[in-house]
């Protein structure tokens, strides 16, 4: 129940970062994030503070697992269909790169 | 994946969605038997709300909205409270969403209405921007969980101007689960964890949890591919008897949390028990404000008459509600009897009519929960050529 | 005096509540019955249409307030121009008309942003094709009005009213631009939200681009609302509920600018809940609807016009979505949109 929003960090000036969200630029604070952080780096933003630097290869990763949730679809006439799917995905994912 | 629009716009793909509804499905008719979960984040509600996903869960899926909201969890002695120091002429300044939310008697938007200051801000930041341009006294009506809470106590450390004080209705999520999976008759068998609460928290907190309750705990996103793939990794969970807690928002969320986040909150705020609206007494569900930062307690530096309000309140209607039950799994809107009657969007006792996304809501504003996937036309007949 | 007693902002959102307000004070005892054909207050349309002789006469009116008065793409003196001449627009009316100026001012207003708010009235009126008959101004004192008060009245003459309450099932429903544009810039203006995004309102008058419509649909025009207060989504609703009819709206089809889309996502306002100022909805014949389209398209204020869903019978008064990911019903905004962090 807490709207994150992901962004990008533009800039740094001590405790404030100038962040990208969806070409939006909006200050958000520094205060309470864990580690440091760097332009280029993603940022989630609740409420003016950035709670957590998003590792790039982390999104990455998350999309893997997602995709291995389904790795075991197995019988019955849905498995067509979820084939099918993850063969449009494959698809996608090419154009992805 | 150069822009974080690009990025975020990945979790928003409907064909890997479509792969994991259809996964989500196998494993619900290969249970051969209804299954019920619960998300405890009304953002989570928010997000299978926005893109629609309840009608694509399979039939035999119950996915039920726990308290999950900050805001509509605030008890009514707490709005008042707010209410009261807004209508004695303290500028109040607050998030968007405590506007509406009604007290005992009035909500700030009618206290507003009646000529009270009150100043809708985005961020704890801003309100103290505001001090800092007044003299005036200026209260920050603090709501939401943890996540947010963090904010107000790095404000609070950091030296705000002395007309600035905070009025705490922050709650804290975990010790609400523990209630919610002891209720008498509960039909949840798994729970689906907010995923920007626990960035705080960390996941593990969820580990002696699950196995305490015999439920399993995931750790999910709000995007739809998040919430789709939490909902699969869940019910994987339900349906092999795992009660364990699982990370499933790792871009957000590593199991030990934002360190720095967790020092800040408990430097600043301590748990206490408090009633959450239309819920239960939830031991260490609200974040009060520590002896050493009484001097930016509103609740210690205003006499705050909140009598004077219930003077003119209608008789509590709270213990009839049961919006506890509801949120449980156990009961629906219909079995409540105030449901319609002295319960209404406009006049909401409990925490399932407040909320635009509760369940009590949308069954007063659609008579029921409609079944759309049933709709005459096809999805596509609407799309141009 | 109780809650009950005293006017909300709610109450004038553009919403459920307000209709209920109208619904209760004014309509009850005021609204005379009208002839067949004709509309009238208890119609709650855009404005009132009479027939005269073969012809109708059409009458609008509208107080405008705003926050900040100047703000990216127009000010209060655009807006009153150009809400009224859209309301005129939306029944039809979109030639030889006259509008009326009603000028409430606080003490003390500066007289500089006086005559730049005047100076944009003339320029509207001159883009819309209109005239200003007559007017009336009264100065009041200090707190008793919040800076300026704009009034504005339209009437024309018109050989067909178009209401909002036409939809018929299998109807396509067209918007002729991006959704959200004037009430998210108007709410990024106010300057508290520490963004830095110049957001642009779409404030302009209309009867050029919805002359343009009905010339390519006539009669396939079914109905027109311009989405407002309350954006797409209460328009959609009133349409829908007017008409005993359900709308089946293509998420992915409703246009939306990008800056407009991050902020809403920023604040979590949908942009579907916050108003428009220079944007028709309506509905069109599914065999006339590419025609309307491509004619609207190519009008300036219509470049970025699209279909985005289609009239259904069931279940009157509903506005489903379809998101690409499943359905949902489309929720009307209550109150004004606010900035929520959860």
């Amino acid at each position: 129940m807490c709207l994150g929003v992901p962004g990008r960090v533009l800039s740094i000036d001590g405790m404030i970062a100038v962040v990208d969200f969806w070409g939006v630029k909006k200050q958000v604070r520094l205060d309470v994030i864990d580690e440091p952080v760097v332009p280029g780096d993603y940022l989630l933003n609740h409420v003016g503070y950035a709670i957590r630097r998003i590792p790039p290869e982390d999104i990455a990763e998350t999309l893997a697992m997602y995709d291995e949730l389904l790795g075991e679809v197995r019988g019955g006439g849905d498995d067509l269909m979820a084939a099918d799917v993850r063969g449009e995905l494959a698809g996608a994912g090419k154009a992805d790169v | 994946m150069s822009d974080p629009a690009t990025s975020e716009m990945r979790f928003r793909d409907p064909a890997r969605a479509k792969a994991l509804g259809a996964r989500l499905a196998e494993l619900v008719a290969a249970a051969g038997r209804p299954i019920s979960v619960m998300h405890v984040c009304g953002s989570h509600e928010q997000a299978i709300a926005r893109y629609g996903l309840r009608a694509a869960f399979p039939r035999g899926l119950d996915v039920t909205m726990g308290p999950g909201c900050p805001v509509c969890v605030t008890d009514l002695p707490e709005i008042d409270e707010a209410v009261a120091l807004a209508r004695a002429g303290v500028r109040v300044a607050t998030y968007g969403d405590m506007l509406k939310v009604p007290g005992t008697a009035m909500s700030l938007a009618d206290a507003q209405a009646e000529g009270a200051r009150i100043d809708v801000v985005y961020s704890v930041a801003q309100a103290v921007e505001l001090a800092r341009a007044t003299r005036d006294p200026i209260v920050f009506f603090a709501s939401g969980f943890e996540t947010t809470a963090v904010a107000t106590a790095a404000v609070l450390v950091s030296d705000p101007p002395p007309n600035f004080t905070v009025l705490s209705a922050h709650k804290y999520i975990p010790p609400v689960m523990e209630i919610v999976a002891e209720m008498p008759g509960a039909k949840v068998e798994g729970f689906l964890a907010a995923g920007h609460a626990a960035t705080i928290t960390g996941s593990a907190i969820f580990d002696a949890f699950a196995a305490q309750h015999r439920r399993p705990v995931v750790v999910a996103g709000f995007e739809p591919l998040d919430v789709l793939a939490g909902l699969v990794a869940l019910v994987e969970l339900v349906v092999a008897g795992e009660a364990r807690a699982v990370n499933c928002y790792p871009r957000c969320v590593t199991a030990e949390g934002n360190k720095v986040a967790q020092a800040l909150l408990w430097r600043v705020f301590q748990p206490i028990g408090g009633r959450w609206r239309g819920i239960a007494h939830v031991p260490s569900g609200n974040l009060r404000l520590r002896d050493e930062f009484a001097h930016v307690d509103a609740r210690r530096r205003f006499d705050i008459d909140v009598a004077s309000l219930w003077q003119m309140a209608p008789p509590a209607l709270v213990e009839h509600c049961v919006c506890g039950d509801i949120m449980a799994g156990i009961a629906a809107p219909r079995d409540c009897s105030l449901f319609g009657r002295a319960c209404t969007p406009d006049t909401p006792v409990g925490a399932c009519m407040v909320s635009s996304e509760g369940t009590c809501r949308i069954w007063h504003q659609y008579g029921g929960v409609p079944d759309l996937v049933q709709l005459g036309a096809r999805p596509d007949a609407a799309r141009a050529p | 005096m109780s809650v009950r007693e005293r006017i909300t902002l709610k109450q004038g959102a553009g919403g459920r509540a307000m209709r209920a307000l109208i619904g209760e004070v004014f309509v009850e005892g005021l609204a005379a019955p009208v002839a067949p054909g004709d509309v009238g207050l208890a119609d709650l349309d855009d404005g009132a249409a009479v027939r005269i002789g073969d012809r109708w006469l059409v009458a609008t009116t509208d107080a405008h307030v705003v926050h900040p008065r100047f703000f990216p793409g127009g000010d209060i003196g655009r807006l009153a121009v150009a809400g009224t001449v859209n309301d005129l627009a939306m029944m039809g009316v979109t030639d030889a008309v006259m509008l009326t100026l009603a000028v409430v001012i606080e003490e003390g207003f500066p007289r500089a942003d006086l005559e730049r708010v005047a100076a944009s009235i003339r320029a509207t009126c001159a883009e819309a094709g209109v005239r200003i008959m007559t007017g009336d101004t009264k100065v009041m004192g200090k707190g008793e009005v919040d800076g300026l008060v704009l009034t504005t009245t339209g009437v024309g003459l018109t050989d067909r009213v178009v209401t909002d309450r036409g939809l018929v099932a299998g109807d396509r429903i067209l918007v002729t631009g991006t959704m959200g544009d004037h009430g998210l810039a108007v709410l990024a203006a106010r300057g508290n939200l520490a963004l830095d995004v110049e957001l642009v309102s779409d404030v302009a008058p209309l009867n050029g681009l919805v002359r343009v419509a009905l010339d390519a649909g006539g009669d396939a025009i079914t109905a027109m609302k311009d989405p407002t207060r309350g954006g797409l989504a209460s328009a959609l609703h009133e349409m829908a509920d007017k008409a005993g009819v359900a709308v089946m709206l293509d998420e992915a089809a409703v246009p939306i600018r990008p800056d407009v889309r991050a902020v809403g996502e920023l604040l979590g306002i949908d942009p579907l809940h916050v108003a428009n100022e220079g944007k028709v909805v309506m509905g069109v014949r599914a065999d006339r609807a590419e025609a309307v389209l491509a004619a609207v398209r190519a009008h300036p204020l219509g470049r970025d016009a699209a279909l985005i869903g289609t009239v259904v019978a069931e279940p009157p008064g509903r506005v489903v979505v379809d998101t690409g990911f499943g359905r949902r019903l489309l929720v009307e905004p209550e109150g004004e949109p606010l900035p929520r962090i959860c």
